[in-house]
């Protein structure tokens, strides 16, 4: 079994299981030691966005970011290609 | 020198208070003053699996109100005689625990020279689980091999950083070691269980012990003894090397793999 699984090209649930918790952990140590209001502003802004241009949830990324003596909050938003251009 | 060592996990079942029960007498075994303390207020069980249910008369909250000394609700263990449980009260009060009343009890045991203080914690991030590991030096982190636990732990291992005495107050922080419960060495060959080199990679910790799958652990429980005194066990063995780790030794990790069997069990199954 254990040579056979080697040759099989469907990935096991276990790598299946590992990738998403490696992704899942990364975006939530992320957020941790942030401030409570962060994931209400992500949702607000999004809204506002939204108003204007049609971008994706997943395109819109805060980060906070702390160095010596000061914290910078950095707000990227990937807006869509125009269509046609 | 007493140190405080809590065991928790985030998510409920994954093994906490058997890890607790067995930590707690492999240390006493080797000669070491132990107190284990349940933190699951309301839902008392580090009783059953130590074997001592019938002999609590006073709990944690009655020693925090006032209502008794703590060496009257210290359970003296039948089996290893540096070992002492305080078991958890039974009360519906939410608010039993206070952070003055478990620093209370930990200093007295301090001032007792107990060598070990291992704090059971209650499943969640309420309360209980927060006072259980706020005064640790230490944390034993019980992680199953699959997702929602490896996740819980990882939530765990923040709070750890964050909301504990040592964190507060810059005291180099608390050790985190990860422990593996339930592991299956052979639905991890077939590729249908996390492996302890995934969890080892996905939450960046040591592992102190891997405990391996073993109806030794539900037939302890049964019985009210600790696997770790169950000499003909593998689950015992693993708890015992852990235990040795904690205490700085340096020992490979066995039970990773699939026992050989031989070859009429292999032609014949079973």
């Amino acid at each position: 079994m254990g040579l056979l699984a080697m040759f099989r090209s469907k990935p096991t649930s276990a790598s299946i299981a590992k990738e998403r918790l490696r992704i899942i952990v990364a975006q939530e140590r992320g957020g941790r030691g942030g401030p409570d209001y962060l994931p209400l502003l992500r949702r607000e802004l999004l809204q506002v966005i939204h108003k204007y241009v049609n971008v994706d949830p997943e395109a819109v990324q805060i980060n906070l970011e702390r160095e010596a003596g000061h914290e910078v909050l950095e707000f990227s938003v990937a807006l869509p290609e125009k269509p046609g251009a | 020198m007493t140190e405080i060592i809590v065991v928790t996990s985030g998510k409920g079942g994954v093994g906490k208070t058997t890890t607790s029960a067995s930590l707690a007498c492999g240390l006493a075994r080797r000669g070491k003053r132990v107190a284990v303390i349940d933190f699951d207020i309301g839902l008392r069980n580090l009783d059953l699996i130590m074997g001592c249910e019938r002999r609590v008369v006073y709990d944690f909250v009655n020693v925090i109100n006032g209502e008794c000394v703590l060496k009257q609700a210290l359970i003296k263990d039948k089996r290893l005689e540096t070992l002492h449980v305080l078991a958890a009260s039974q009360t519906r009060d939410k608010d039993a625990l206070t952070e003055e009343g478990v620093r209370r009890v930990l200093d007295e045991l301090i001032a007792e020279e107990f060598d070990y203080i291992i704090c059971d914690s209650p499943a969640g991030i309420e309360k209980g689980a927060h006072l259980a590991m706020y005064f640790a030096d230490r944390a034993v982190v019980v992680v199953n091999p699959e997702v929602s636990s490896v996740r819980d732990s990882d939530r765990i291992l923040g709070l750890l950083a964050s909301k504990t005495h040592r964190s507060a107050n810059g005291n180099g922080g608390v050790k985190e070691h990860l422990l593996l419960t339930r592991y299956n060495p052979r639905r991890v060959a077939n590729g249908e269980m996390l492996s302890v080199g995934d969890i080892k990679e996905i939450l960046g910790l040591d592992v102190i012990g891997v405990i391996p799958e073993s109806p030794d652990v539900l037939a302890a429980s049964n019985a009210g003894v600790p696997v770790i005194l169950n000499d003909d066990s593998d689950a015992a063995s693993a708890y015992d090397d852990a235990v040795a780790r904690l205490l700085g030794e340096e020992l490979p990790l066995r039970f990773l793999e699939e026992p050989k069997r031989g070859f009429f069990a292999r032609v014949f199954g079973g």
